[in-house]
């Protein structure tokens, strides 16, 4: 049974495959209304969400399916202690595919192992969110027209930010890229991501952990936040928390092309005074994320032969 | 130092000197009540030093395990007092319940019964990390 619990799951046929459904989806939404009557899909939430758990549900309502929805672990067997082997084998019963978000890291290979459907990984703690780069390649293409010649600054917590995993180990796979990473030097990005993904490509990068110095580079800057759940020390997060903060001011050097993107949520690292940039392209992500998702879900039903 | 050769059972040798010990602990041999020797620091004309275990009894040793601690070494099996065969070690490409994962955010701290799975992600550096979140094998 085929699931995806990286971005690496899926080939670059794949991924320019689900770019050009989520383009047909977009300009002919009503040819998929009913795409996935009948079916239905899980949503297995066991640590807060709302654009991730929301865009799910609308995707797969948008598509003519219905939704089985958890959300929280408090509110299901999770909170009694049942496994995720044990959660997913349940729910494999009821549910046609599954999309689940858990706190621990490798929880969504243990339930694609274990599940009799398909499993999209909704973010595994810290380690992987693939829907969530699904919706930033898009925003990407459609801003920039492809995946090649860029230069992309990746800002903010690169040691936890599980989406910049994802984007960094997706990214490599096309030529001409180069990444600049603009984080503390507590916040660094894990050295597996560097050299499985980076060096094994020969993709060139910098570290640095001055953003203004290197915003005439950039073709891309993907903020993120500082995440308060990764961290075991909240001292450390109040040290860390206002690192990089995005104003005007800042931009005032950038291109005039630049995306600004964002996984969202946001606490404060960019400054609202910049949501009507039109370089600001954080909530086209989030429409974007749905469409991907959509693509997602017909591909991975169409290839275990539910539809 | 003179340790009997065996009858019948499984020499590993060219063991890394100080690699020995790990091995004994890995291939779970402290808790069997199998006659062991533990020979370590011998000379050796081509490592200068060198670790190896005598195990006198005719057991499967897990291979894996030996090709993960030390891909160098030899395995003999020992038959009739004689060399019957010698087992190719390779690093193996994945290393099941061998090892645990140290990183506290792993599903494999609080899953039940869930086997900790390490892959060979780089054969020059030796490198293992772990199949679900990926943290390096310390």
């Amino acid at each position: 049974m085929r699931s995806v619990i990286d971005i690496l799951d899926l080939s670059l046929p794949e991924l320019d495959a689900l770019i050009a459904a989520a383009e047909d989806i977009i300009a002919h939404p009503d040819d998929y209304a009913d795409a996935c009557r009948r079916k239905k899909l899980a949503t297995l939430f066991f640590e807060p969400s709302t654009r991730t758990r929301l865009s799910f549900e609308a995707a797969m309502y948008e598509l003519g399916g219905n939704v089985l929805s958890v959300a929280g672990g408090n509110t299901s067997s999770a909170a009694k202690g049942e496994s995720v082997a044990d959660t997913v084998k349940t729910v494999s019963c009821y549910a046609d595919i599954i999309a689940m978000r858990h706190p621990k890291e490798g929880a969504a290979l243990v339930a694609a192992n274990n599940a009799k459907v398909p499993v999209i990984n909704a973010g595994d703690g810290g380690h992987c969110h693939p829907t969530q780069t699904l919706a930033d390649l898009l925003t990407i293409y459609r801003e920039k027209g492809g995946f090649t010649g860029l230069t992309v600054g990746l800002c903010g917590d690169l040691k936890f930010g599980r989406t910049v995993h994802s984007l960094i180990n997706a990214l490599s796979r096309w030529s001409g890229n180069r990444f600049v990473l603009i984080s503390p030097e507590e916040l660094k990005a894990p050295s597996y991501v560097k050299t499985e993904a980076l060096k094994k490509h020969g993709v060139p990068y910098t570290q640095t952990t001055d953003l203004e110095s290197v915003m005439p580079e950039l073709d891309i800057l993907y903020m993120t936040r500082v995440q308060r759940e990764r961290f075991f020390n909240e001292e450390d997060y109040l040290r860390l928390k206002d690192s990089y903060i995005l104003t005007p001011e800042k931009l005032k050097n950038a291109k005039k092309d630049l995306a600004i993107m964002h996984p969202l949520p946001r606490v404060n690292e960019i400054s609202v005074a910049i949501d009507d940039d039109p370089r600001a392209c954080y909530f086209k992500q989030v429409l974007n994320g749905k469409y991907m998702r959509m693509a997602l879900i017909l591909m991975l039903l169409k290839e275990a032969g539910t539809i | 130092m003179n340790i009997d050769s065996i009858h019948n059972g499984v020499v590993i040798d060219h063991i890394t000197a100080g690699s020995g010990m790990r091995l004994y602990d890995l291939l779970g041999l402290d808790r069997t009540d199998l006659s062991v020797a533990i020979i370590r620091n011998v000379n050796s004309h081509k490592m200068g030093k060198k670790d190896i275990i005598k195990i006198d009894a005719d057991i499967d040793v897990n291979l894996d395990v030996i090709g993960y601690v030390d891909p160098g070494a030899t395995v003999n099996i020992i038959k009739d007092g004689v060399l019957a065969e010698k087992k190719a070690i390779d690093m193996p490409e994945l290393l099941h319940g061998v090892i645990k994962c140290k990183n506290p955010r792993c599903i494999t701290g609080v899953e039940q019964e869930l086997q900790h799975v390490f892959r060979l992600t780089d054969r020059q550096k030796k490198e293992y990390r772990c199949v679900y979140c990926e943290t390096k094998a310390q």
